[in-house]
């Protein structure tokens, strides 16, 4: 049984303009231990699909499903009540703006010991000690001070290893990271990452990544999903992936990355038929 | 004689205060030092990461900030303008194109007006005239002619950047700095941006300092490459030179840090992950 499972899943918004699909049938399973690289350009519905997982989308917004299990558990027979309760302690996500993802008036120890707070019967002490616990695993140095830190008073890595320090403060067995290294310059995008990638084979996680970037693809991922205007256009494994690409539209983005270029001039993904990636 | 560089700066420093009043007051050298020459109808590219001090001299070299030390040369012409101010000749000779598209152009302009009032200031060419060549430069870009009376916000990104790049050309400009011009941009816009950047080059002879980040867009667009860190110029050689050996320890590091897509390490990354699992078991 795989531990997230989603069939058929569409997003709408109610526009002026009439109903507009975010997400339009996406199919996608992500096991235990597994890393699943969503790809897509903006549009393309994939943070919106992995919002809808987690329940985080607006009201305006309608989901519908042929499926929707976590751990063969049905998400959408759930109530908004079960639905919170699972989520940062069972799933977790973290997003692309670590500054603007913590609360700017509270230090972050506060932070991370809310969610303990909230999913967990520990005590106040025991509480912190999880928090100095948590701060040292994701490579804060001096953990015990940096409690009583401030987001404004850390740089965007340190938030980010704030982020997932809460994130995984409950051990959740699927983590759902959205663009998390894309504000952030190379050098810490890679200590990141590495993180990422080691906590997720600690406790055999399942990791979902949403990037742009193909190269971070190609880095970290086990299997990969290409998305495009809200549909699914590739679902392989990731050497596949950039070994035989499949889908029209999958090898015209490969082909418009630079280090492809052949001479002086990129491809562009409106060289391609654009009929074949719709 | 040869013709001198389109660009040079020699020992270019920059310091920034703050504090001072109660505070103590601070000095951030944010440049210590940067020497460098670009030919015309080349490109350099300067790579770093967040506060190395890029845009900084990006800064200087258009000539909005004055440096606090060392000289800038355009066209072999010295620059100074905290003492002599900058003449609308040398303003309208180096143009520049930043990251943001959103935020680069005024919403409530018309894309004909955002393209021909650079004219309007710099020339003297009748209104009809500067119409135009507006509608010239809008086509040349790859827009259309029924984009002309449009506002920003009715164009996507990559347009939008098509535009500030149209506006930055439309006085000629002999050097162009480009400030991240692709990193706000998708993968299959920024190849068609990297590609207009490539055709106005080559029908302008246009001289680029490209500011980036990113290893493969630098690859792809430079001839020379400019490291910087902590606002030194750590390495600055040629492109071919650069990556095929970095030498500077920093350089090192960043290049390890960028990831890359390569079978090879995708194929051994993936088996030791499968060898792992067994093991575990």
């Amino acid at each position: 049984m795989a531990l997230l499972e989603v069939r058929n899943l569409s997003v709408s918004f109610e526009t002026a303009a009439g109903r507009f699909f975010a997400v339009q049938g996406i199919d996608l399973s992500v096991d235990r231990g597994e890393v699943l690289a969503i790809v897509g350009e903006s549009g393309s519905g994939k943070s919106v699909a992995m919002l809808a997982v987690m329940g985080l989308l607006p009201p305006t917004a309608t989901v519908t499903a042929d499926a929707l299990r976590f751990e063969g558990r049905d998400l959408l027979a759930m109530s908004a009540r079960e639905r919170r309760g699972m989520s940062g302690s069972e799933m977790a996500m973290i997003f692309q703006e670590p500054v603007a993802s913590l609360n700017p008036c509270f230090t972050v120890g506060f932070q991370i010991e809310e969610t303990l707070e909230r999913h967990t019967d520990l005590d106040r002490a025991a509480r912190r000690a999880r928090a100095v616990e948590l701060l040292a695993a994701v490579g804060i140095p001096e953990p015990e001070e940096r409690l009583r830190s401030f987001p404004h008073q850390m740089s965007g890595g340190q938030c980010q290893r704030v982020m997932i320090a809460i994130a995984t403060a409950c051990n959740p067995k699927l983590l759902i990271a959205d663009e998390p290294t894309t504000a952030l310059d190379v050098t810490i995008q890679k200590q990141i990452l590495d993180l990422l990638l080691r906590l997720q084979a600690e406790h055999g996680m399942g990791l979902v990544l949403i990037t742009h970037d193909m190269g971070v693809v190609a880095e970290t991922a086990d299997r990969v999903i290409v998305q495009y205007n809200g549909r699914k256009m590739e679902d392989t494994d990731v050497l596949s992936l950039f070994e035989r690409p499949q889908n029209p539209y999958t090898r015209a983005l490969l082909s418009a990355l630079p280090e492809n270029a052949r001479g002086g001039r990129l491809p562009t993904v409106s060289d391609f038929a654009p009929g074949g990636a719709a | 004689m040869s013709e001198p560089p389109v660009l040079e700066t020699r020992g270019i420093v920059r310091d920034y205060v703050s504090g001072g009043g109660f505070g103590a007051r601070r000095v951030v050298r944010a440049l210590k030092g940067i020497d460098l020459k670009v030919e015309r109808g080349k490109t350099l590219a300067v790579v770093g990461e967040s506060g190395c001090g890029k845009s900084t001299l990006a800064r200087i070299i258009t000539m909005i900030d004055p440096p606090t030390g060392g000289t800038l040369l355009i066209e072999g012409r010295e620059v100074d303008i905290a003492r002599h101010g900058v003449s609308r000749e040398m303003r309208r000779k180096v143009q520049i194109v930043f990251q943001n598209p959103y935020g680069s152009l005024n919403p409530r302009q018309k894309i004909g007006d955002v393209l021909s009032e650079p004219l309007k200031l710099n020339t003297d060419f009748s209104a009809g005239d500067r119409r135009d060549r507006a509608m010239a430069m809008l086509l040349k870009v790859g827009l259309r002619p029924e984009h002309f009376n449009r506002y920003p916000h009715m164009f996507s990104g990559g347009q939008r950047q098509r535009i500030a790049i149209a506006r930055a050309v439309m006085v000629h400009p002999v050097l162009l700095v480009l400030d991240e011009p692709v990193s706000a941009l998708d993968l299959s816009v920024q190849a068609q941006i990297l590609n207009l950047l490539q055709d106005l080059q080559d029908e302008f002879s246009l001289t680029y300092v490209f500011i980036s980040h990113d290893l493969s867009v630098v690859r792809h667009v430079a001839d020379d490459v400019m490291v910087m860190n902590k606002g030194e110029a750590v390495e600055y050689r040629s492109r071919d030179d650069i990556f095929a050996a970095p030498e500077h320890p920093y350089t090192r590091t960043l290049f390890a840090a960028t990831p890359i897509i390569d079978p090879a390490r995708i194929r051994a990354r993936v088996e030791a992950k499968a060898t792992r699992a067994v093991a575990g078991q």
